[in-house]
């Protein structure tokens, strides 16, 4: 059964879910800009309608693998601002206790196993999940977020098979933002990227990934299909990241064109595509869509300097979590009895 | 009068057990079902069990690794099958940087309980890419424990430890041992981690042997015998955690220690564990700590070539005799 039914509700909330991720994105690249985060961090921007339109077809006991570029997805899947920018400034507060940073968020209360910092890495982790789904009964899907560089990767067609084989209820959905990195994904990828999988019989589909009501569409009936067992299946989303390869990907003409990445904000930009949509069906007027943006980005303000704020870990810490039930790990490891 | 069982059937009896125990319990790997893996380790598991939980994959180690990795986040215990040691370069990714460190990067929520059986050990005449013994790269990743049986004893009272275990376990068997036999009860027990097992008391040096140089290290300690000399022999069991205080007690006991370990001597097991003695114990020491391990040389296929390539009791009995004796073992 579909979370939500095609009604305002459901609409006003994939579009609010969308600005909270573009401004989650907006305020962390500040953070970057500003020398207050550490290290770095994979803007999400433009890719909104893909993580909204599939987490919205999926409950909390659905689980999803993410990526390096997984803002977008944790908040999608139901995350917290506070734990989330906590995590990304290295606060014991974060989702990870300040232990995984940006690339490595986990949300397992709301059934997100991770981001992971390996290209293509978490497509056996998905498939594991939706594995554990089949053998225990517990009807839940599993989502794969991946984007088109993953595709190069060895790892997805092993699980592919045995997905198959198996019919798990996993669902591949590859980003396709045209570039692997600072690469032109034309330049390195043979073939059509539905033809790998329709390869080993996975039923395969394109769609326009800057439309979240062509991506919500499609991914409630396939999560559908998948919990009584039709899985699995691949989605390729045509979608585009607004930014660079990371916040500090900034001289990039290299790669790509300043004409190209303007003919998208201006033109493909998923928000203002879906807002336009929302305001021609006078299901929200241009008032209403801004007064979502203010709210949401002094939420995000607030986050951002609740999360400064914040205490970092105690450095006690450093070896706790190594090993579950194992409260310090160096003692142990050197064979230190209880 | 206790039974006699192989290490083989030592194996098969651990899974059965926790299989029976634990429904979350499932075997993954390459012929583990029918086929019961080449050495015949875990035939009859899937007639009791069935094919959902003894599951055979095809042949793609990342693939069923990675899979296991996301079947532990999610509620199974995987007993993952990696038909060969020398497999692990292909499943690095999936277990050292995956398997082993989410706990770790998701500040304590997200467990991985599985094992990672597998095997080592040359002279079986198989080359270099079927004879290695790889357990030091997996020792040296935070986040997984390994663990080295080196008898049927170990090899049930372990993996049943490990199967239980809420973290990713490597467990090494000797692939030259599958048939020896042993003293194992019939009844339930576990071999804890992190304890090391002294088979034979000495005075005047320490050989700590691990896996197959166990069996190695005893044969030694008996030659040294004939000439007057009492070796102490030392099973660390696991080497992570190590069981650091049952060496350093014995070694302050002999003031000599040899290591022998069938992984590559450099940079390997033999030389954490004489470091750790040097760092340790260093003022209690009488003579050099020596490090036994394989040639490193990548194994060859040639029988006289490759028995030159593994410690043997005679090598680790001279050399013992030579440091009871105040000689040099290389020369300055």
């Amino acid at each position: 059964m579909p979370k939500h039914g095609n009604n305002t509700e459901h609409y006003m909330r994939m579009y609010r879910q969308m600005v909270r991720i573009r401004t989650f994105e907006d305020q962390a690249n500040q953070l970057y800009l500003t020398a207050r985060m550490p290290g770095l961090t994979h803007m999400y921007s433009g890719q909104e309608a893909v993580a909204v339109g599939i987490c919205e077809a999926l409950t909390d006991d659905d689980h999803i693998t993410s990526t390096h570029r997984g803002h977008g997805h944790c908040v999608a899947k139901g995350a917290d601002y506070n734990a989330m920018f906590c995590e990304l400034l290295g606060k014991e507060e974060g989702y990870c206790r300040g232990k995984g940073g940006s690339m490595h968020i986990a949300d397992q209360g709301h059934g997100n196993l991770g981001a992971n910092a390996i290209v293509g890495g978490s497509t056996g982790i998905a498939t594991g999940a939706a594995l554990s789904a089949k053998l225990l009964g517990t009807g839940s899907v599993t989502v794969c977020f991946f984007g088109d560089g993953a595709t190069a990767q060895g790892l997805w067609y092993e699980v592919m098979n045995m997905a198959a084989l198996w019919r798990l209820p996993v669902i591949y959905a590859c980003e396709n933002n045209g570039y692997s990195e600072y690469t032109a994904t034309a330049e390195v990828a043979a073939g059509s990227i539905t033809a790998r999988a329709e390869a080993f019989g996975i039923e395969a589909h394109r769609v326009d990934g800057q439309d979240v009501l062509a991506v919500n569409e499609l991914a409630q009936s396939l999560v559908g299909r998948a919990r009584k067992g039709e899985g699995p299946f691949f989605i390729e989303l045509e979608t585009y990241r607004f930014h660079g390869h990371h916040v500090g990907d900034i001289n990039r003409e290299y790669y790509r064109s300043k004409e190209e990445e303007a003919d998208w904000k201006q033109n493909r930009d998923p928000i203002r595509i879906f807002g336009g949509w929302l305001e021609d069906q006078n299901i929200a007027g241009p008032d209403e869509l801004d007064a979502i943006k203010t709210e949401i980005e002094a939420s995000a303000e607030a986050a951002v300097a609740y999360a400064l704020e914040a205490k970092y870990p105690d450095p006690d810490e450093v070896d706790m979590h190594v090993y579950s039930g194992i409260d310090h790990a160096l003692p142990y490891i050197d064979g230190a009895r209880a | 009068m206790i039974r006699e069982i192989t290490h083989s059937k030592a194996v098969n009896e651990a899974i059965a057990e926790e299989m029976r125990r634990d429904e979350r319990v499932i075997v993954i790997g390459e012929d583990v079902a029918e086929a019961g893996t080449p050495f015949k380790i875990l035939s009859g598991l899937v007639e009791e069990f069935g094919t959902e939980r003894v599951l055979d994959t095809p042949i793609a180690e990342p693939g069923f690794m990675g899979m296991a990795v996301g079947a532990a986040m999610t509620g199974l215990r995987p007993v993952v099958d990696l038909m060969f040691g020398d497999f692990l370069y292909l499943v690095m990714d999936q277990l050292c940087n995956q398997a082993a460190k989410t706990h770790y990067m998701s500040g304590g929520k997200l467990k991985v309980p599985l094992v990672l059986r597998t095997n080592l050990g040359a002279t079986r005449r198989s080359g270099a890419q079927h004879s290695q013994s790889l357990h030091a790269l997996v020792a040296h990743i935070p986040g997984l424990k390994v663990a080295l049986p080196s008898s049927a004893y170990e090899a049930k009272g372990l993996l049943k430890s490990a199967i239980r275990d809420d973290n990713p376990v490597v467990i090494f068997e000797d692939k030259l041992s599958y048939q020896d036999k042993a003293p194992v009860p019939e009844g339930e027990y576990l071999v804890p981690f992190g304890e090391a097992n002294v088979l034979r008391e000495g005075r005047d040096v320490t050989l700590v042997g691990t896996s197959s140089m166990v069996q190695v290290c005893s044969r030694a300690a008996e030659l040294l015998e004939e000439d007057g000399i009492s070796a102490e022999v030392i099973d660390p069991r696991t080497l992570v955690p190590l069981d650091e205080g049952t060496i350093l007690d014995s070694l302050r006991k002999t003031s000599r220690a040899i290591i022998v370990d069938e992984g590559h001597r450099n940079f390997g097991v033999t030389a954490e564990i004489a470091a750790r003695i040097s760092e340790k114990a260093f003022y209690h020491l009488d003579a050099p700590v020596i490090r036994m391990g394989a040639m490193d040389v990548p194994v060859p296929f040639s029988p006289v070539l490759e028995d030159l390539t593994v410690p043997t009791p005679e090598a680790v009995a001279a050399n013992a005799g030579k440091i009871c004796r105040g000689e040099l073992v290389h020369a300055p």
